[in-house]
């Protein structure tokens, strides 16, 4: 299910062929090129999996360009190229296939169908196809007419494409500016009255306005949800841990403990550092720990503290070392080491139950522009997965040390990160996983990756 | 300011009603302002629809008035009461109108989201008139036909000079359209992170008939024992009670059931008894009592007398030792709400403070009233929403159960007598 931790308990099956809640939804785009198309499947796609559903973006000039293998010119869009309108069917049509095996037997919940879809007569196709095999279909059209968004989105999407490898800039601009002239005659926008059975968002001008028809569920309430609240304003967003606490330097896991003088320190090169960067109006963020708190109290700015940033709960194993519960709890301790995303501390929390708890941190990291996140390793771990697209088995290993802090700015499809280390020493908190994940592994064997500590 | 939009019977004062509602749930202070209600103290007695009627100059001049009183009562509200949000709830049909708002807002720096109903399904529009028409005090005296009849000549004055929103013209608005009741949305320029959760909201609800059940887990053994939290499983008699919701459940006929549990073991034992299929929502565990977990009443007052105090001077915020405040359980089950509001009928089987909570949301007690609410164990509250809230029938299975409800004792300060602090402790073996 895809809040996540909820697990549905099925007793006996109710033999029905009905489309249920739970039936896989196919979201297909529709917008002319360089729309933001590829942009919304992209994010969309890393959202969806980040809160726990299985997702996969499917992107139909990928499947164009390993069968044509290689781009001469805009002439292949024609309208009037048999060839080329073949070709272009048939890659659709291979999309299609593999959308249906992600859905039907790969365990796959969301497909995102990435192609102008420009015509109703390919949404009928979709449409069919989607009845067929029992899928929900949700569209995402995405209309725009200002030509220095377009521009901007052909600078940075467009040039760097395997189409354009060997052109010069005006040369792809003026091409690319072609191809999409040969959409524009036979587009056929998501009409009002023609498509009022269909379920869809429509969004104009980079989010300025919406039209939503028909959200028939849970999943598709939480896309238009989503889609609503992005936005391509620049701006860069800064996660950093809290300087380095009492509890740390014991090698304590938890707990509420205030800074270190090192941690203060840091505290202080934080301070300028944010300086330097020269932001207007940056927002800062906080847990409600007494360890965010103090660290945010040096920048000297206002401040706002979010409960749920505050650090994943231990349960039993609040402020110990990991010596004393591989002492007390080894089997717990094992246990974590076969599977940290999901694994629970007794009365405590996992790592999907985390993101859970940070999924309104994230919406509202989305609707922001420049913002500073003082927070905690588990906690950064999350975040930080959400931004960089990291795997439910990557997340609790991401490296994120005392005292550096990750600038984090959105670029094309992605995000560049920079990790900027303020230069003041603090003691090693990541612990790797060891290689014996056994219960019965001997404890020397267990705390072979436990970072030094006093 | 929310500010309403749309011929009369379209629904806006019951999004203004449930809207503010969930806001003051949430912790956003908002209050209504209805000038109908203004316009009803004004003229102390309604006629007819003559009063309406677009060339009634002296009515204009008392329904301007209205408005003006109403938009001078808001200003009092933001500036004097603190409020955050206030919802002006009028047809507001005219440009006229919504100028003198805009202008309004401006002068005194508040941010101005609209939403306008449109609805021209003549059903809905009927239904709509039957729950909340007939019974408006405008007609007291009339009979069904009379009122309706009425009431349908009053919608066609507004038509003459009804100006909706228009996608052109108010592009620099900010406001969400709503069509027939929520198949179809528009939605422009969202400014803010409230106004995008009010989208988000106003998304989700739905005016579809069906009920919402909400039930305590069956008594546990630490129930028995008059221990708080924990994670134990069913007494014998709360067994017993599973057994007993199952047959109330059935005989509620309900097609298309949802059952949501907690991920605590007595929760998920009585779903368990009902032989269906069940969610469980971690967000539906009970109040994490930190360092109290396990704890009885008695034994809070021995280990942490001053704490047990200032819960008593104020429970809705106070935050147990490594534990949580109402307050933010509130915050976490906003999520389930939210699913709530989306679905239709739900069984949702959880524990005393988070029931408190849940109910507080539908029957809009205050942050001060929810944490007193009475939610004994053994019985089902069948919530079926109604005109403009919530009907409760409360149903008591016929299975005894200890009773788990500490009323406020009169004496809450630090330096109180253990006696005076145990005073209102139910009792437990």
């Amino acid at each position: 299910m895809m809040r996540g931790c909820s697990r549905t308990r099925l007793t006996q099956n109710q033999g029905t062929a009905v489309c249920m809640t739970n039936c896989p939804t196919l979201i297909v785009t529709v917008g002319l090129p360089a729309r933001g198309k590829t942009y919304i499947s992209k994010k969309l796609t890393r959202y969806l999996n980040w809160i726990g559903v299985p997702t996969r973006e499917f992107n139909v000039g990928q499947y164009r360009r390993e069968f044509v293998k290689i781009y001469k010119s805009f002439e292949f869009f024609r309208p009037d190229n048999e060839e080329g309108l073949k070709i272009r069917r048939q890659c659709a049509s291979a999309a299609l296939n593999d959308v249906r095996q992600y859905l039907t037997e790969e365990g796959g919940q969301v497909a995102v169908f990435d192609a102008t879809n420009t015509t109703r007569e390919r949404r009928e196709t979709i449409v069919q196809f989607a009845e067929q095999n029992g899928f929900k279909v949700f569209f995402v059209e995405s209309v725009c007419e200002d030509p220095d968004v377009i521009q901007e989105n052909i600078v940075q999407v467009k040039l760097g494409s395997p189409d354009y490898t060997n052109c010069n800039t005006d040369e792809a601009v003026e091409d690319f500016l072609k191809r999409i002239k040969c959409y524009e005659n036979s587009y056929e926008t998501l009409d009002e009255v023609l498509d009022r059975d269909l379920s869809y968002i429509k969004i104009m001008d980079v989010g300025q306005r919406f039209l939503v028809n028909r959200v028939l569920d849970h999943i598709q309430s939480r896309i238009v949800y989503y889609l609503m609240n992005i936005h391509i304003t620049p701006r860069s967003i800064y996660l950093c841990r809290h300087g380095e606490s009492e509890l740390n330097v014991n090698g304590r896991i938890g707990g509420d403990s205030g800074l270190t003088p090192r941690g203060k320190a840091f505290g202080k090169k934080l301070s300028q550092f944010i300086q330097t960067q020269g932001i207007s109006d940056l927002k800062v963020w906080t847990s409600q720990m007494k360890r965010t708190i103090q660290t945010a109290e040096a920048l000297d700015v206002p401040y706002e503290q979010w409960k749920v940033l505050n650090e994943i709960d231990a349960g039993v194993c609040e402020e110990m070392m990991y010596e004393e519960i591989q002492d007390h709890y080894p089997l717990e301790f094992a246990l974590r080491d076969q599977d940290k995303y999901r694994y629970r501390y007794p009365k405590g929390e996992s790592y999907e139950d985390l993101v859970q708890r940070l999924e309104p941190v994230i919406m509202e990291l989305e609707r922001q522009e420049n913002v500073l996140v003082v927070c905690h390793q588990a906690v950064m771990r999350c975040l930080l997965a959400y931004f960089l697209d990291k795997t439910a088995e990557e997340l609790p290993y991401l490296k994120c040390p005392l005292h550096t802090v990750l600038k984090l700015t959105p670029v094309a499809y992605g995000c560049k990160v920079e990790s900027i280390s303020l230069n003041v020493d603090a003691v090693n908190t990541h612990r790797e996983r060891p290689e014996n994940v056994e219960v019965s592994r001997m404890s020397k064997e267990a705390l072979l990756t436990v970072p030094a500590h006093q | 300011m929310i500010v309403m939009v749309g011929l009369p019977a379209r629904g806006k004062t019951y999004i203004s009603k449930k809207l503010t509602r969930y806001l003051n749930w949430i912790g956003v202070t908002t209050k209504v302002f209805n000038v109908g209600q203004y316009r009803r103290d004004a003229t102390r007695s309604y006629n007819s629809f003559e009063f309406f009627r677009p060339d009634n100059a002296e009515a204009m001049k008392i329904r301007k008035a209205c408005a003006i009183a109403a938009l001078k009562d808001v200003c009092d509200y933001f500036t004097r009461e603190q409020g955050q949000v206030v919802v002006f709830d009028a047809t507001n049909t005219t440009l006229e109108r919504r100028e003198v708002i805009l202008g309004f807002a401006k002068e005194n720096g508040y941010k101005v989201f609209f939403v306008e109903s449109i609805c021209d399904d003549p059903e809905i529009i009927a239904q709509n008139i039957k729950q909340v028409k007939l019974s408006s005090p405008d007609y007291k005296d009339c009979d069904k036909e009379e009122a309706v009849a009425d009431f349908l000549k009053r919608i066609e004055c507004y038509k003459l000079n009804y100006i909706p929103l228009d996608d052109n013209k108010d592009r620099s608005l900010s406001y969400i359209k709503i069509f027939n009741v929520g198949s179809r949305y528009l939605v422009n320029r969202v400014q803010d992170h409230i106004q995008s959760r009010i989208v988000y909201y106003l998304m989700n609800i739905h005016v579809t008939p069906r009920s919402i059940y909400l039930s305590r887990h069956g008594e546990s053994e630490l129930n028995l024992v008059g221990r708080i939290g924990g994670d134990s499983g069913l007494s014998p008699r709360g067994a017993k009670f599973a057994s007993a919701l199952g047959a109330y459940m059935r005989g509620q006929s309900i097609s298309d059931l949802k059952v949501w549990t907690s991920h605590m073991k007595r929760t998920i034992q009585t779903a368990e008894a009902l032989g269906v299929p069940y969610e469980q929502w971690k967000a539906l565990n009970e109040i994490d009592a930190g360092v109290c977990e396990d704890m009885t009443y008695e034994e809070i007052q021995e280990n942490y007398p001053e704490e047990f105090a200032l819960r008593d001077q104020d429970k809705y915020r106070y935050r147990y030792p490594k534990g949580e405040s109402y307050e933010d359980l509130v915050q976490r089950l906003e999520p389930v709400i939210m699913e709530l509001e989306r679905q239709e009928n739900v069984l949702v089987i959880c524990h005393q403070a988070v029931m408190r909570c849940l109910l507080a949301f539908f029957l809009d007690k205050t942050a001060r009233e929810l944490p007193y609410l009475k939610c004994p164990l053994h019985t089902v509250l069948k919530l079926t929403p109604v005109a403009y809230g919530c009907k409760v029938e409360l149903v008591f299975l016929n299975v005894e159960a200890v009773n788990t409800h500490r009323d406020k004792p009169e004496n809450v300060d630090v330096d109180r007598e253990p006696a005076e602090a145990l005073e209102t402790v139910p009792d437990h073996i």
